[in-house]
């Protein structure tokens, strides 16, 4: 038995970029206004009339070489329980070295605490045993799965190969967690 | 290619702004103190012409003081104040961040030993006689002065090393991800270092071999800068949009004039007419020398932060 | 483990040993990590339907510590099956809304100077009842009218009746998704309801004609929408604009705005004329179909190329298309269809296609829906009046029409219009200045009213010309009927008070209740309070209670909702049968079958006006939602690249619109250059542009599309107001700026 290692997929063919995601994790982990942990990116390439238009639910790619990891002076980030990346508050200068490191811009500074923050794959929701992300749960077009990419019969392993994907920035060598279905 | 993103997370978007002008005057203050570390312990060491004079041999506490500056901008750069100490808990050696905290700790000892050892004596017997306490330790750091010399020079290069490697190993932003910028920041912390020196009233030969030393220096960043442009230029899309910034983009004009023009070239040519015609150099260059210094770093901290992955181009979307 | 584990020189306690005295590693815990639970789950869950669109997703809120923290999607419920769209989703952002209203308002100084004074719920009551009194003995009780929007408004509904008024309307009608359902009705005999009854989750084609499904976010219907795509099903879209939708179609369409009908029409020559369409429905089920025939023959694909710009080898592509995939194919009906005038007859082009293509009563294409029977709550009946609404000048008028029509009632308060003057307005959760065509008509209306009271949640622009206003809690705070709609799913759900009313703010059962016992009325409100009716009538349905309570909602059995289910269809038409030509519509006077009208092209230096709607908003009802502002904070103005460029407009700067009126937009939105639209349209997102200054966060932000259209080009058919008939011209802010 491999350790688990948890990542997500988000399928960009169903995905409509409607933001029920950001909206449902903002009110999961109570964000404070003005704060978002997921987004919508849409990329649209050609000319009118010959277009082509990707849209994605994007948010932290969870990456097994993180470069945040790496950044963090204080061990305040760092690989948690199913290979997640996560920011331990209490240990946080917010100097913001990982904000510089992390290639995606997917952390912030919470104005209240002042530390670090970002998305934890619903780490509060999945350590209890939860199946799904807050995203994933409200998904109307069920287009985000997360699941245990070591594990053979999860259903990200299937769509994994299954699916032709790829992942955000591949080159910035971050090796991420989170991949797109094509 | 039209691109939107939903995000608007405050110091995110639209572009990075986490890191402000006090990152930009601790990285120039702490490439001064480098420069100073590296100068002081190394004219003990090596520079036997003429007795040192008064200015040279106190500088080392205006080491101490630039350090204090540049350690409290960097304190106001953190948006977790209460929770500094959390970096001295733990020693990460991936981490430039955390390299850059213990070398601090290493820097302020070394530092005020050779300060210490450096004062004349006839004030360190004064400072004894007052607080006979610390006679063992006074007395031992003196005796100890060529050491901690030595200790100087290096703690001085790791410092002045360590400011470029905290922009430079991120590979998060093509405009800083060089290991030139270790050496770069070097450099040119031992210049803008020799410049802050000799604003001070150094005597004749001191000045001569600071502006010649200064020119030389001048002359290595230069090399080091094309170094790094020649590296971007032969890098990826996403190094290509970076170099971007200063080549047609928003710190084109800041980068060429501030930096290149007025920081490194007009201060160079004035160093060298200056041994060229034997001329005691004076305090215009070595203003503009520090003018460049910092233009240098406040443009490196503003700009890299907007330099970052091209998102189309790494990612083969379509 | 591709994980590097990173070195901890002197497993970091060594070096912090010696600068900190020995101050070990696991001091303080420093080096546990821990990850904070926001806390977010409830300590209780309560479930009920949502109203932040009119869709009705069950919901499931989570309270703590006395606050609903999130809301999430009610597994068991059929609409939202566990899931929501942001709206839903964003529920909180409206329950905690610092610019709800908070209290009755009486109005202090002339209409309209948005004066006003805070008075206890006694007094505004008082004053609301004199007002509906006085006009009641001065002229009558049917001069009164009601506009609503929302579930909420079927208390005021029965008090209107109640009160002996038959002037009671609601704008999703006539500005909305009228045309649609004549159009259907006319054609199959039933329309499309809401939810509509299309079974997209099933079917091999859909054509979308203009309907951006994806930003139009109604939850069931996207869901299904995703499921199409997930089963690869053939998707044509037919917009002027890249829409979402479009993006993941195998046809789009960029149609020149207002030429679909012509497109139908030639989608349905190729599938009569060139084969393809489906014989057997036809030969079944259809009337007039020789006469249908004949009418298509001229209409090419060759034909309407020059109308539409579609070229007649992609027209015959995707007619093919949805033939091969028929009975399994839909050619969606839409939503907001008020375009052009003549919308039923588009709608009713668009019920031919899908009678060609057999998809009415099949499985993929339209199911027919049933609904669980509700017992109502016995009460004394109500008896009709004599007068006739006055939302027509005459009889004749809209002979099809099948409900009161909005915007005609606003036209019934200026004298003139009908044989009897509208005097009082009650306008419950519709902000009519931004819903019915041309603002500056309604606004003369409400100036000729001898009294206007709003219920509403937001202060929304119509509170502030109001002599009353009621604060009314949000769907959060307050129990309603029970909702029993037509579905493939029969159900029943129960909207649930999650917390306690904030402010002073009172529940419309009460409300009406309250204006009932004052105005003598109370007999047609016997019961306690809205749970007991709710319960009562759910009770007299046989349903159990307590579980409808605990689950939120009951399903119902439903009958087969198509042939393959051995549903036997049947058509509710004059003939029994589908009418491709229509006797009802000839004898009224208009074309049996749809004949094609050109909506001309924009004058020079003009655009079309388009609007839509983005995924996070239901037009101006959310715009003041600062949690939905998180993806979405203010519209632009949406312009083709090649056009920007030729003008010189740059995106991302200011711009102002101005209409073929001389109407300027009150305030400026920048501008989207954009590959995505046709280079003859400008697109806003609607709902922006807000000028009650009491919506803190909405005010001023972007362009409201609903001042720019003054003109409106109504369907003689059924009244609704075509609203895509007007142009704008692009000012630069800096421009406007300078002259002002």
């Amino acid at each position: 038995m491999l350790e688990q290692q948890f990542g997500m997929t988000v399928d960009t063919r169903t995905c409509v970029g409607c933001a029920a995601c950001v909206i449902a994790c903002k009110t999961e982990n109570r964000l404070a206004e003005g704060y978002v942990r997921n987004w919508i990116t849409t990329q649209t390439r050609g000319r009118f009339p010959e277009l082509v238009m990707t849209i994605r639910s994007e948010r932290c790619n969870h990456c097994r070489s993180a470069a945040c990891v790496r950044a963090c002076p204080t061990g305040a980030s760092h690989y948690a329980a199913g290979g997640t990346v996560q920011v331990t508050g209490s240990k946080c200068t917010g100097c913001k070295a990982c904000m510089a490191a992390c290639p995606y811009d997917a952390r912030y500074v919470d104005e209240q605490s002042g530390t670090v923050d970002k998305c934890t794959f619903c780490n509060h929701r999945t350590s209890r045993g939860m199946a799904t992300t807050a995203c994933q749960e409200v998904c109307p077009t069920r287009s985000i799965v997360f699941g245990d990419l070591n594990d053979p019969d999860s259903e990200i392993s299937h769509l994994l190969a299954q699916r032709d994907w790829y992942t955000l920035k591949p080159d910035a060598g971050t090796r991420p967690s989170h991949y797109f279905l094509k | 290619m039209e691109a939107t993103s939903t995000r608007a997370n405050p110091l995110v978007d639209p572009g990075l702004t986490i890191w402000n002008q006090d990152v930009a005057i601790y990285l120039f203050l702490g490439g001064i103190v480098a420069g100073v570390m590296i100068l002081s312990g190394a004219m003990r060491l090596w520079y036997k012409q003429e007795e040192p004079s008064l200015a040279l041999r106190l500088l080392p506490w205006g080491n101490l003081a630039l350090i204090s500056i540049g350690m409290f901008c960097l304190f106001l750069d953190l948006e977790n104040r209460f929770n500094s100490w959390r970096f001295y808990l733990v020693f990460k050696a991936y981490s430039p961040m955390s390299w850059g905290a213990w070398v601090l700790l290493l820097v302020y000892p070394v530092s005020a030993h050779m300060a210490w050892a450096e004062t004349p004596a006839h004030w360190r017997e004064t400072v004894l006689r007052k607080v006979p306490l610390l006679r063992p330790w006074g007395e031992w750091s003196v005796r100890a002065r060529r050491n901690f010399a030595a200790l100087s020079i290096v703690s001085g290069s790791v410092l002045g090393i360590y400011t470029g490697i905290l922009l430079g190993a991120m590979p998060s932003r093509p405009f800083w991800n060089s290991s030139l910028l270790g050496p770069l920041f070097l450099v040119s912390g031992v210049s803008t270092g020799a410049a802050f020196m000799l604003l001070f009233r150094l005597n004749q030969g001191e000045r001569r071999f600071l502006g010649f030393l200064d020119f030389l220096l001048i002359l290595a960043e230069l090399g080091i800068i094309a170094l790094w442009i020649i590296g971007m230029a032969a890098g990826g899309e996403a190094s290509l949009q970076a170099l971007k910034l200063i080549f047609g983009g928003p710190y084109t004009a800041a980068f060429w004039s501030l930096v290149i023009a007025l920081g490194l070239v007009t201060p160079a040519i004035a160093e060298f007419i200056e041994y060229k015609h034997r001329a005691i150099p004076g305090r215009g260059a070595a203003l503009l020398v520090l003018g460049g210094g910092f233009a240098l770093r406040w443009i490196m901290v503003y700009a890299g932060q907007h330099s970052g992955w091209a998102s189309e181009a790494s990612a083969g979307l379509f | 483990m591709e994980r590097r584990e990173f070195l901890k020189i002197g497993g970091a306690g060594a070096a912090g040993s010696v600068l900190l005295g020995g101050l070990g590693t696991d001091w303080f815990g420093s080096y546990g990590d821990e990850i904070k639970d926001p806390g977010s789950d409830g300590e209780k869950i309560v479930p009920s339907f949502c109203e932040l669109c009119f869709w009705k997703c069950g919901i499931l809120a989570h309270v703590r510590n006395g606050r609903v923290t999130k809301i999430t999607g009610n597994p068991k419920h059929p609409l939202s099956r566990g899931r929501l769209c942001p709206r839903g989703a964003g529920g909180t952002g409206l329950l905690y809304d610092p610019d709800r209203l908070q209290q009755p308002l009486v109005r202090v100084g002339k209409r309209g100077q948005q004066k006003f004074e805070a008075v206890s719920w006694d007094t505004a009551l008082d004053e609301v009842a004199e007002g509906f009194e006085k006009i009641r003995r001065q002229h009558g009780p049917e001069h009164l009218a009601l506009f609503y929007h929302g579930f909420g408004a079927n208390w005021m509904k029965h008090l209107f009746k109640a009160y002996g008024s038959p002037n009671i309307s609601a704008p999703s009608y006539a500005q909305c998704r009228g045309p649609r359902d004549v159009g259907f009705d006319l054609t199959f005999g039933s329309g499309v309801g809401s939810p509509e009854n299309t079974d997209m989750a099933n079917t091999r084609c859909l054509v979308l004609i203009g309907n951006h499904l994806g930003e139009n976010m109604h939850n069931t219907q996207v869901q299904d929408f995703s499921e199409a795509i997930r089963n690869r099903a053939d998707l044509i879209v037919v917009d002027p604009r890249f829409s979402v939708a479009a993006s993941k179609a195998r046809y789009w369409l960029p149609i020149r705005p207002g030429s679909d009908l012509a497109l139908l029409l030639a989608w349905a020559h190729v599938l009569v004329h060139e084969g393809g369409y489906d014989r057997e429905t036809v030969n079944q089920h259809g009337y007039g179909f020789d006469a249908f025939r004949e009418h298509l023959k001229s209409h090419t694909p060759e034909w309407a190329y020059p109308r539409t710009g579609i070229k007649p080898a992609v027209i015959r592509e995707t007619a093919a298309l949805m033939a091969g995939a028929a009975p399994r194919a839909i050619v969606h009906p839409g939503r907001h269809v008020t375009w052009y005038g003549d919308d039923t007859q588009r709608s009713r082009m668009i019920a031919l296609v899908n009678a060609l293509l057999g998809s009415w009563g099949r499985r993929g294409g339209f199911l027919v829906p049933s609904q669980v029977e509700l017992a109502d709550y016995p009460m004394p009946e109500i008896r009709k009046n004599g007068l006739q609404p006055a939302d027509r000048p005459a009889a004749s008028q809209y002979p099809l029409a099948d409900t009161v029509l909005a915007q005609g009632l606003c036209n019934a308060t200026i004298p003139g219009y009908h044989d009897y003057d509208l005097k009082g307005w009650m306008v419950y959760g519709s902000n009519l200045p931004t819903t019915l065509p041309d603002p500056r008509k309604t606004y003369e209306a409400i100036r000729k009213l001898d009294f206007l009271v709003t219920i509403d949640v937001l202060p929304a622009e119509i509170c502030g010309w109001s002599d009353v206003v009621l604060p009314e809690c949000t769907y959060l705070e307050r129990c309603d009927d029970l909702h029993n709609p037509y579905y493939k799913e029969p159900y029943v759900a129960v909207r649930q008070k999650v917390v306690e009313p904030l402010h002073q703010t009172k529940p419309g059962w009460w409300i009406a209740r309250e204006l009932a016992d004052r105005l003598g009325l109370e007999q047609f409100f016997p019961w306690k309070d809205s749970e007991e009716y709710a319960m009562e009538r759910a009770h007299g349905a046989g349903l159990d209670c307590e579980t409808l309570r605990r689950d939120g909602v009951a399903t119902g059995v439903s009958p087969p909702t198509c042939v393959e289910d051995g549903l036997r269809p049947e058509f509710w038409t004059d003939s029994g049968k589908i009418e491709f030509y229509s006797n009802r519509l000839q004898q009224a006077g208009f074309d049996p079958m749809p004949v094609y009208t050109d909506h001309g092209d924009p004058p020079a230096g003009y655009f079309r006006l388009l609007f839509g709607r983005t995924p996070t908003h239901t037009f101006g009802r959310t715009t003041n939602n600062r949690l939905l502002s998180e993806t979405f904070k203010g519209n632009e103005v949406w312009l083709n690249a090649e056009t920007a460029r030729l003008r010189g407009l740059k995106h991302g700067e200011q711009v102002y619109l101005q209409n073929q009126d001389g109407v300027r937009s009150s305030f400026s939105a920048p501008l989207k250059v954009t590959e995505r639209i046709r280079p003859d349209a400008v697109f806003l997102v609607h709902g922006y542009g807000r000028k009650a200054r009491e919506l803190r966060f909405a005010f001023g932000r972007g362009i409201d599309s609903a001042e720019l259209v003054t003109q409106a080009k109504v369907d003689p058919i059924m009244g609704g107001t075509g609203m895509n008939v007007n142009f704008v011209a692009i000012l630069r802010a800096e421009d406007v700026e300078e002259v002002a």
